[in-house]
C-alpha cells in the first residue's frame, strides 16, 4: 500500500537548483551555505584595525558576487562564527572584497591572528546601499568619525572612481587621535582627485599632528557648498552622526538627502533572527543604509 | 473548503494507520498542575491512548517542531587549513495533530516571515512542508484573548481540522493529501443535520470567550506611549528570563553558535531560539549594549508583537493564546500591560 504521507525534499525545487546569489532575496536557497574565500593580503591599519583583501575562490561564485556600496557580507570562520562586515572597497571588481576589521569580538579577533592565504566564508552581500545613482549630478559630502571611514570608504571609491558624474566632493573625517585615523596611506591620492577635498581633524592632537583640532562639525562649518544640490553620507557613532545631520539640516539640506549607516548585533543578514532590530525594523534589511529622516523616525536608533 | 463527516471509531483507525508508519505528536499529559488539573505538551506518542484531544491547552506550543529550539544549520569537516560544508533539511513526513487554531494561526504567521518575500529559509518550508497537520476545535481556555486577536478561528493552514460532534467529528479538509488520508477510512457527506450540530457547536464556543480587548488601538499606542511609565512599572517586574519567548507560538528570534569538536576534524554552526528579554541580545562586539536596562527589552518586546509586526503584515504577531502570562515567574500578562496603557490613554 502506498504511505500515507510522502517526503518532501525542498532540494529538489527548481530555485533551489540555481546557482546561488544573495541578490535573488526573494528566491529560495542555501541561505547558510557560504562562498569560500581566501584572504588574499592583510594591511595593518592601526593598532585596533586591520584591512583584509578578499577573493572568493570560485569563478562563478566571483562572477556573481556583485554588491554597492553601503552594503555588508556575513563574514564566517567556520566553527568561530559569523559578524557582519561593511564592505569597505570598491565594487568594480567582482568578487574581490575589502573589509576594514577592527578586533572586537570573537570572529574579529580570529580574523585579526589569521595570515594571508587563510580561507573565509562570506554571505552576501546583504542591506540597503548609498543612492550612489540618484546623488550623480550633485555635490556630495562625504563625512565620518573614527571607524565609520570604513563603511564610507566604499562611497569615496566610488566617488573617484566615477569622479566626472558629481560635482563638488568634500570628505571630512575626524578621530579621536591621530592613532586612530584609518587608511592614512591613502589621503595624498584622494586629495591629488580634481575637485575633491579632503579635511581631517582630531580631538587630541599629539606632538607630531600639524593639523586642526576639534570635532568633526567644526570642519563641516567652513565647507561652502550649496545645500540643496548636495547629499550626505555620514557614518559613525550616533552622537556624531545626530550632530552633523541636525547641522546639516538647520542649515537647510532634506533630511532624505542624508544618508546614515547603522552598526547592529547580526546573527543572520536576512531578516530573521531579530537580533538587528531598531524598534521593529530589521537593519540588515531596510538598512544598515538610512536616511536621515527615517532614522529620527525610528524608536530607539539614536 | 470540502466538509466530511468522520466517525470516531473510523478517526480511531486513521490514527493508528498513521502511528504505524509516520512519527506523529500530539498532545500528552506530562503532569499535573497546582490546581489539579492535567498539564499537558506536544509530543510524540506511539499510541492513540497515549494523546488527550480534550485538553486545554499545552505549556509550550508547537513551534519546537517547525523551528527548534537547537538546529544545525550546517556542519563543516576540516582538513588542514581547507574545509567542507555540509548542509541538509528535514525530509521526514510527520503527523502533527490536536493543534487548536491559535497555534495554527501561530504558523500561518511563522509562514510569512520564514516562507514569504524575502530569504525564504528552507529549514522552516521543509518542516513546514512535511509536517501534516490536524487540527481540532475546543472549548476557549482560562486567560487566552485569542478572539480578540481574530484568532479563535482558522481556515486555512492545516491539512484536517475537527469539531467534535459527540460521537463523530465535522471534518474541514484543506489540502489533497488531507483529502487522500481522509479517504484512507469511511467518511460520509454532510447532512443537515450535521451541520445544525456543527454551528451550535460553533456558537457555543463563541460564546464561551470572555469579552473583548481592544487590541484594534494597540499599535498606535505603542507608538503614542512609548515614554510611558507603563513599561517601567511592569519592567521593574521581569526576570528577563526569556521563557515567554520560548512558549510562544510565534517568537522566532534566535542566536547562532559555532563550536568545533574535540578532535578538531569537524564543527557546526548551531541555530538556538533565544529571546529579547535576554540582557545581551543587542550586545555588539565591543561590549555596547543598545538595550541595557530591562523595561527595555520588555517593551521592545510588546512593540515588536503589536505594533511593528502589524506595520509589515497588517496583523499582530500574537495570537492570545496566553501561553506567556502562564508561564511568566513574575505575573507578566498582556491583557494586563494592555489596560494600563489604555488607562494612562484615557487619563491624558
Amino acid at each position: 500500500m502506498t504511505p500515507l504521507l510522502f517526503p518532501y525534499d525542498v532540494t529538489q525545487e527548481d530555485e533551489m537548483k540555481r546557482p546561488l546569489d544573495f541578490n535573488r532575496r526573494s528566491h529560495l536557497m542555501n541561505v547558510d551555505r557560504m562562498y569560500k574565500a581566501e584572504i588574499v593580503s592583510i594591511i595593518r591599519l592601526t593598532e585596533k584595525e586591520k584591512l583584509f583583501h578578499i577573493r572568493i575562490i570560485d569563478r562563478s561564485e566571483r562572477e556573481r558576487f556583485s554588491f554597492l556600496p553601503g552594503q555588508f557580507v556575513m563574514v564566517e570562520v567556520p566553527g568561530f562564527g559569523e559578524a557582519p562586515i561593511s564592505i569597505s572597497g570598491s565594487n568594480s571588481q567582482k568578487g574581490f572584497i575589502e573589509l576594514c576589521i577592527r578586533e572586537a569580538g570573537k570572529v574579529t579577533t580570529m580574523l585579526h591572528r589569521a595570515a594571508p592565504g587563510s580561507r573565509v566564508g562570506i554571505r552576501g552581500p546583504f542591506g540597503t546601499y548609498f543612492p550612489m545613482e540618484k546623488m550623480k549630478g550633485h555635490n556630495v559630502l562625504l563625512i565620518a568619525g573614527g571607524l565609520g571611514l570604513a563603511p564610507l570608504r566604499s562611497p569615496v571609491t566610488f566617488v573617484t572612481e566615477n569622479r566626472s558624474d558629481f560635482r563638488q566632493i568634500h570628505i571630512l573625517y575626524g578621530t579621536t587621535d591621530p592613532s586612530q585615523l584609518l587608511f592614512d596611506y591613502q589621503y595624498e591620492q584622494w586629495r591629488r582627485v580634481d575637485g575633491v577635498n579632503l579635511d581631517i581633524i582630531v580631538e587630541q592632537a599629539d606632538p607630531a599632528w600639524t593639523g586642526p583640532v576639534g570635532r568633526v562639525t567644526s570642519l563641516l562649518e567652513k565647507i561652502d557648498v550649496a545645500l540643496d544640490e548636495t547629499y550626505a553620507i555620514v557614518c559613525g557613532p550616533p552622537v556624531m552622526f545626530k550632530f552633523v545631520c541636525t547641522m546639516l539640516s538647520n542649515q537647510g539640506m532634506p533630511r532624505d538627502r542624508m544618508f546614515v549607516s547603522l552598526e547592529r548585533r547580526m546573527h543572520c543578514g536576512m531578516g530573521k533572527c531579530c537580533r538587528c532590530n531598531v524598534g521593529s525594523t530589521y537593519v540588515c534589511m531596510e538598512g544598515p543604509v538610512f536616511d536621515f529622516w527615517t532614522v529620527m523616525n525610528l524608536k530607539e536608533a539614536i | 473548503m470540502l466538509f466530511k463527516i468522520l466517525d470516531k471509531s473510523e478517526f480511531r483507525s486513521l490514527l493508528v494507520m498513521l502511528l504505524e508508519s509516520h512519527e506523529v505528536i500530539a498532545p500528552r499529559v506530562i503532569a499535573t498542575g497546582q490546581d489539579g488539573r492535567p498539564l499537558h505538551n506536544y509530543l510524540p506518542v506511539k499510541t492513540p491512548e497515549e494523546m488527550d484531544l480534550g485538553y486545554e491547552t499545552t505549556l509550550n506550543s508547537a513551534k519546537t517542531y517547525f523551528l527548534p529550539y537547537s538546529e544545525n544549520l550546517s556542519t563543516w569537516d576540516f582538513n588542514e587549513a581547507d574545509w567542507t560544508q555540509n548542509i541538509s533539511y528535514r525530509m521526514q513526513p510527520r503527523a502533527i495533530i490536536g493543534l487548536h487554531a491559535c497555534d495554527i494561526n501561530a504558523l500561518l504567521k511563522l509562514d510569512k516571515v520564514m516562507a514569504r518575500e524575502f530569504y525564504p529559509s528552507p529549514y522552516y518550508i521543509s518542516r513546514r512542508k512535511n509536517s501534516f497537520i490536524i487540527g481540532i476545535d475546543h472549548t476557549p481556555c482560562r486567560g487566552a484573548f485569542c478572539r480578540s486577536l481574530g484568532t479563535d478561528t482558522v481556515n486555512r493552514g492545516f491539512d484536517l481540522f475537527l469539531t467534535d460532534l459527540g460521537d463523530r467529528y465535522f471534518v474541514a479538509i484543506d489540502s489533497d493529501r488531507g483529502y487522500s488520508t481522509l479517504h484512507r477510512v469511511t467518511v460520509r457527506d454532510v447532512t443537515d443535520e450535521d451541520t445544525g450540530a456543527y454551528l451550535e457547536v460553533r456558537k457555543r464556543i463563541a460564546d464561551g470567550f470572555d469579552p473583548d480587548l481592544p487590541v484594534k488601538q494597540l499599535p498606535n499606542l505603542m507608538d503614542i506611549e512609548f515614554n510611558a511609565d507603563v513599561w517601567d512599572k511592569w519592567g521593574a517586574r521581569c526576570l528577563s528570563c526569556g521563557s515567554c519567548a520560548m512558549v510562544c507560538p510565534t517568537c522566532y528570534c534566535y542566536g547562532v553558535n559555532e563550536a568545533v569538536a574535540m578532535d578538531f576534524t569537524s564543527g557546526a554552526k548551531v541555530r538556538q531560539l533565544y529571546s529579547c528579554n535576554l540582557a545581551d541580545f543587542a550586545t555588539v562586539a565591543g561590549g555596547h549594549n543598545f538595550r541595557p536596562p530591562r523595561e527595555s527589552r520588555l517593551k521592545y518586546r510588546y512593540y515588536h508583537q503589536h505594533r511593528g509586526f502589524v506595520e509589515t503584515y497588517d496583523e499582530p504577531k500574537c495570537v492570545g493564546c496566553g501561553r506567556c502570562s502562564r508561564t511568566c515567574l513574575a505575573g507578566i500578562n498582556p491583557p494586563d500591560i494592555f489596560r494600563d496603557l489604555l488607562a494612562k490613554e484615557e487619563q491624558s
